[in-house]
């Protein structure tokens, strides 16, 4: 491949990927932050506490969690073609990175809504909020850093996974790395496209790791 | 203002907290809750505002009974009851005004009128120049000055304080104190305040109740308390060896303390006044003390008359 030929190939694998990945974080937000926030509200004592929903919502987030994302993404087939028309493409990608992705993300967001201090959701119950202002307003915004950090590490999770859904047919850099590296034998677009792929997870985890910290106050 | 009547708490996993505690606050006073870890003392005080639902009894707040409203009403009624907690409970992710303004917003006062309130809050706790800054940058007595504010921002009538000294140095533990003492005083705000320091109880309190293994043992005004034969706080503000030796007599004095009593009696009844031990405290200010003494000489009999009469507390060990 001449070195203009890898350039646009570059240019075009990452958008690709970059399309998959930005797509499947909003979406994953989406689902993932409300599923967290119920996770850690229906426990047993929780703001609304419901044992059996949480004992429900957790095990469909762990049977999620357990999923190889590869397994995951032949068998919801199906599912993709109903929501998207279609199974190959970006698009269609993003159906399995945002189902791979949210019981990782709601886990996260769990850990991170726990870090909050039961001293201060308490004081807010005292002051006489009620259980929607807490959530808006006590837990997430006490939880930002760690809701942060949560999704930084799952942005650098959807860009590995995406490696692996451009490789059924999604493009994006994996796919680059695979067809060139592993089945033509071109090592240099290889080597080139996995450091493209280390930079951007550097700059995201260095960005993500930023912004968590000017968010604490702490 | 207050009243807890027959109040019983049993957690889930079996643990008697509150075991038949009946409890009255009157309006306007600082009445404080003693006793050892484990007593149940924070159980009771979240009692109060239903944080802890009882297992049976009522709790009444400014006339109003609190256990059955449901939850829209029971959140207003928790506005109008301040609470301040021993670790602070702050929202990290607010500056000092947005803490004292959150609980404004929960009760749906306007944005300009919250800010004239905070300003007007911050000033009373000392806190004006603080408003913007986070409550990491603040030290614990700043900390609970803010909690504070936040609890009065409804203009409770009430307020629950658990432990609000207890993380605190000496001499920021007596300025919290006197701002308590304080608002008490300026605002006719009613406190409950709990606690395991006796020096608080002295300090600012007028009414006290002793608790232990979930029920009180001993509860009134301090001065009632004082005046009482064998009271339970006289003896622990005042320690003195107990059982008290057989044929000694203790005097409590409270007011009394410029007299010359014991001078007074070698001189009228020919006695000697052997001193065997005793303390001075002082209670809100004024001095009360206690001593053990040992009286011999023919008159003995009639001087513990003429202590008597003089309105001190005598106890005569057998
Ligand atoms: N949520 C709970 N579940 C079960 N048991 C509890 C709970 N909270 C408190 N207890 C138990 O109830 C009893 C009273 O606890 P409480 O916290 O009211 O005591 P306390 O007087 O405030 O003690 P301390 O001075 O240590 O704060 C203790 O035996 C405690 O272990
Ligand atoms: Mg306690």
């Amino acid at each position: 491949m001449s070195g203009e030929e890898l350039v646009s190939a570059l240019l075009e694998a990452t958008g690709e990927t970059a399309q998959m990945v930005v797509w499947s974080t909003l979406l994953t937000v989406l689902f993932g932050l409300p599923l967290g926030v119920l996770l850690v509200t229906t426990e047993r004592g929780g703001l609304t506490s419901a044992p059996p929903v949480k004992a429900v919502l957790g095990a469909v987030v762990n049977v999620g969690r357990s999923l190889p994302f590869i397994v995951l993404m032949v068998a919801i087939l199906p599912f993709t073609r109903l929501v998207t028309g279609t199974t190959i493409g970006t698009v269609a990608a993003v159906v399995p990175l945002t189902l791979g992705a949210v019981p990782f993300f709601a886990r996260l967001v769990e850990t991170a809504l726990r870090g909050v201090d039961r001293g201060v959701v308490e004081a807010a119950q005292a002051i006489g909020a009620g259980r929607t202002r807490i959530v808006a307003r006590v837990l997430l915004p006490e939880s930002v850093p760690g809701l942060v950090a949560g999704l930084t590490v799952t942005i650098v999770a959807l860009i590995g996974y995406s490696a692996m859904a451009g490789a059924i047919g999604g493009g994006g850099l994996g796919d680059l790395a695979v067809r060139y590296g592993y089945q033509r034998f071109d090592t240099a677009v290889m080597i080139i496209t996995v450091v493209v792929l280390i930079v951007i997870v550097q700059v995201i985890q260095s960005l993500g790791d930023l912004v968590a910290r000017r968010l604490s106050h702490r | 203002m207050i009243k807890l009547t027959d109040l019983r708490k049993v957690y889930e996993n079996g643990v008697v907290a509150i075991d038949g505690v009946d409890l009255g606050v009157a309006e306007g006073e600082i009445f404080g809750v003693l006793g050892q870890s484990g007593a149940g003392k924070s159980t009771l005080l979240r009692c109060v505002n239903l944080l802890e639902r009882p297992t049976s009894g009522t709790v009444q707040v400014d006339g109003q009974e609190l256990s059955g409203l449901g939850r829209a009403d029971l959140r207003r009624a928790r506005q109008r009851i301040g609470m301040i907690h021993q670790h602070f409970a702050l929202l990290s992710s607010r500056t000092v005004a947005g803490n004292v303004a959150f609980p404004l917003e929960a009760a749906g006062v306007p944005r300009a009128e919250r800010a004239a309130r905070v300003a007007e809050l911050l000033e009373l706790v000392g806190l004006a120049d603080k408003a913007g800054v986070h409550p990491a940058q603040l030290s614990g007595g700043q900390k609970q000055r803010v909690g504070i504010a936040r609890a009065l921002a409804g203009r409770p009538s009430v307020l629950l304080s658990d432990e609000a000294t207890s993380a605190l140095d000496p001499a920021t533990t007596q300025s919290i104190l006197a701002l308590l003492k304080r608002l008490n005083r300026e605002l006719g705000l009613t406190i409950l305040l709990i606690t395991h320091e006796m020096h608080v109880v002295k300090s600012i309190c007028d009414s006290v109740a002793i608790m232990s293994e979930g029920r009180i043992e001993e509860a009134g005004r301090i001065s009632d308390l004082i005046a009482t034969p064998g009271a339970r706080l006289t003896r622990e503000i005042f320690p003195l060896p107990e059982p008290a030796p057989a044929g000694t007599v203790t005097v409590t004095f409270a007011g009394q303390a410029d007299e010359p009593v014991m001078s007074a009696l070698v001189r009228k009844f020919d006695v000697d006044v052997n001193i065997l031990g005793g303390s001075l405290e002082e209670l809100q200010g004024a001095p009360v003390g206690r001593l053990r003494i040992r009286l011999d000489g023919k008159g003995a009999a009639d001087a513990l008359a003429y202590v008597r009469e003089r309105g001190l507390l005598v106890e005569v060990a057998a």
